[in-house]
């Protein structure tokens, strides 16, 4: 329709928008202000080397001893661990975009166009989920250093399992920044559980040596079987706690779940101002 | 939220056609936060292709109101309708129709202000070709065409509220919803975007409800709502409401006491007056002979006097019996800022 005056193109009035083609939209602009901000480039990229370099270094010199025949030794051990941190810090830290978002106003003008907030949660969660995703697979070159040949079969379910542990702890970010409106009460709340979260992950201890309360904590909590998962996936020879279709299963599991928390969150319609 | 759309083009079409039915249909709305009453039962119309402006001192409820319309809230009590879809039961439907510029801004300043738009069209269904051509009709329409590929962070804060006024109008609606929307801006930006909104109300005959704080710009509309602690005080155009102000307004500054002056006056002459602060106010015909008769009559207690065309701020003065800004409006203010309403 060739419409050369305003008042002729008028009809061009809008179909549905549905949900995929403003998540689509919303999760493209998380990645393009990604790359634009060049200091956030560089952070995502160099925080797993310089990771790796400090733990692997450190580690290297006073834990090495301990690896027997057919027993890893701990920076082995910590290697999954590692990959889990740096996953869980960027998913849950992209999205103090959504209180960015809020502030800027940019949220607002989102939350008055025809988009199903579902559309809205599942193109913000995406978008992190793809930073840190990205993320976790970086680290992902230093497998060789702890000991690990990955085929390309192994790196794809690594990659599936990366990707659910990531859109779990975003969706789960996303549903913490939602009601707030300060990057500092964030990080406050953030700060109160993430560390625990971690470290009763199987990151840094096994399960099996874990006693009474504490295995009943990590068995509660979805971040062990992303650990477990992975380490299913990167050392086959091991014995893990829980086996592999289970462990990813119930990151499904948890992803779903996480999505619905979020979106709940999303959903809330309230005569409170501009919720 | 599910986004029931199939019959809205119908909708849309029928409503802007029978030009009686009113574009917004705002019945006896109520909104109270938890301690205190923002909207207090108003009702208004908005009648198509009509510029219609929402004036109040700040905390007035037309920021609450505007929520509720823009459907980011839901009233207490009351319904507001734009074009047949209730605010709080079809927001859905009714965000299709409408085109929404904040007061604070909500344009990306990390992106262009090309990807501001073709972000801002895919959230309403715009998409391809058809997005492209209509981002480039819009920002030549703002004058912005030439600056579609820079980032909107190097645009001047005039530049940035046109950006703001392409995103609300680059699906067509049918109703643009503005709130101050010359915030911030200088002398020259500002006589620009109401040339530009009484543009869009002839040639497009989009309806237009703009909230306002400013007398100068509540006179550029067709009619005003003047809206006063949650009521609505007055309804009419600017020249219909000014009308009802019988000849000049007077003003005299008192010398001692503003009230004991006035009921000296009042006493004398017979005529209505109001105190405000240490002025005493008073409408009447004939204005220059009664000031020489006052000032005669009373010497040494009139310390400065003025007299004026009735303006829409004496309009307000008359309804509420209070100035359009007082020292109070601007405590109340400070305090609801410092709040926080969430954005």
């Amino acid at each position: 329709m060739a419409t050369q005056t305003a008042a002729l193109s008028r009809p061009i009035a809008p179909a549905s928008a549905g949900v995929l083609l403003p998540a689509f939209t919303l999760w493209w602009r998380e990645i393009v202000r990604f790359y634009r901000q060049k200091s956030r480039v560089v952070g995502v990229l160099a925080s797993p080397l310089v990771f790796w370099v400090v733990i692997g270094s450190g580690f290297g010199t006073s834990f090495r001893s301990g690896g027997g025949q057919g027993q890893q030794n701990y920076l082995d051990y910590f290697y999954p661990g590692a990959l889990i941190m740096i996953v869980l810090f960027t998913s849950i830290f992209t999205m103090m975009s959504v209180i960015e978002d809020r502030k800027e106003g940019f949220l607002l003008s989102v939350l008055v166009a025809p988009v199903p907030r579902s559309a809205i949660v599942l193109g913000k969660v995406l978008g992190g989920t793809t930073l840190s995703a990205i993320q976790g697979m970086i680290f992902l070159v230093f497998a060789p250093f702890a000991g690990v040949h990955l085929n390309l079969a192994q790196v794809l379910l690594v990659a599936v399992v990366v990707f659910l542990i990531s859109f779990a702890l975003t969706a789960l970010g996303f549903a913490i920044a939602w009601p707030m409106d300060s990057t500092q009460a964030f990080h406050g709340i953030i700060n109160l559980f993430l560390i625990p979260l971690w470290l009763l992950s199987g990151a840094m201890f096994p399960i099996s040596r874990a006693s009474g309360w504490i295995r009943a904590l990590m068995y509660m909590n979805p971040l062990t079987y992303g650990v477990e998962a992975l380490r299913a996936l990167l050392y086959p020879g091991m014995d893990t706690t829980f086996p592999l279709p289970s462990a990813m299963a119930t990151l499904l599991l948890f992803s779903l779940v996480m999505f619905g928390l979020a979106f709940l969150m999303a959903n809330r319609r309230t005569t409170r101002p501009a919720a | 939220m599910a986004a029931k759309v199939s019959a809205f083009t119908d909708t849309v079409s029928e409503v802007a056609s029978s030009s009686a039915a009113a574009v917004i249909s705002v019945q006896n709305l109520v909104h109270r936060y938890e301690n205190r009453t923002a909207l207090n039962g108003v009702s208004f119309d908005v009648r198509p292709a009509e510029l219609f402006g929402l004036l109040g001192p700040n905390g007035s409820g037309k920021t609450t109101l505007f929520r509720i319309l823009s459907t980011l809230m839901i009233p207490s009590a009351g319904r507001a309708i734009i074009m047949g879809c209730d605010a709080a039961q079809e927001p859905a439907r009714l965000r299709r129709q409408i085109g929404v510029v904040f007061q604070a801004q909500s344009v990306d300043l990390k992106l262009t202000a090309y990807e501001n738009l073709w972000h801002q069209g895919h959230l309403y269904g715009l998409r391809g070709a058809a997005l492209k051509r209509r981002i480039h009709e819009i920002l030549s329409r703002v004058g912005l065409a030439d600056r579609a590929r820079e980032l909107v962070e190097t645009f001047s804060g005039g530049m940035q509220r046109r950006i703001e006024l392409a995103k609300g109008l680059l699906h067509h609606p049918g109703v643009l919803l503005l709130d101050e929307p010359t915030t911030g801006l200088d002398p020259g930006a500002r006589r620009d975007l109401w040339q530009y909104l009484q543009m869009l109300r002839d040639e497009e005959h989009v309806s237009v409800l703009v909230t306002t704080h400013l007398m100068e710009e509540a006179e550029r509309c067709d009619r005003l709502a003047i809206m006063n602690e949650g009521n609505l005080v007055a309804l009419g155009t600017p020249a219909e409401l000014k009308s009802e102000i019988g000849g000049d307004v007077v003003l005299f500054e008192a010398a001692k006491d503003a009230g004991l002056l006035a009921e000296h006056i009042r006493s004398r002459f017979h005529v209505d007056t109001t105190v405000l602060e240490n002025q005493v106010r008073i409408e009447h015909e004939g204005a220059h002979r009664f000031v020489t008769e006052v000032v005669e009559a009373f010497p040494g207690e009139i310390e400065a006097l003025s007299i004026s065309k009735p303006a829409l701020e004496d309009v307000f003065i008359r309804r509420t019996g209070h100035k359009f800004w007082s020292e109070k409006d601007d405590a109340e203010e400070a305090q609801s800022a410092s709040k926080g309403h969430r954005r």
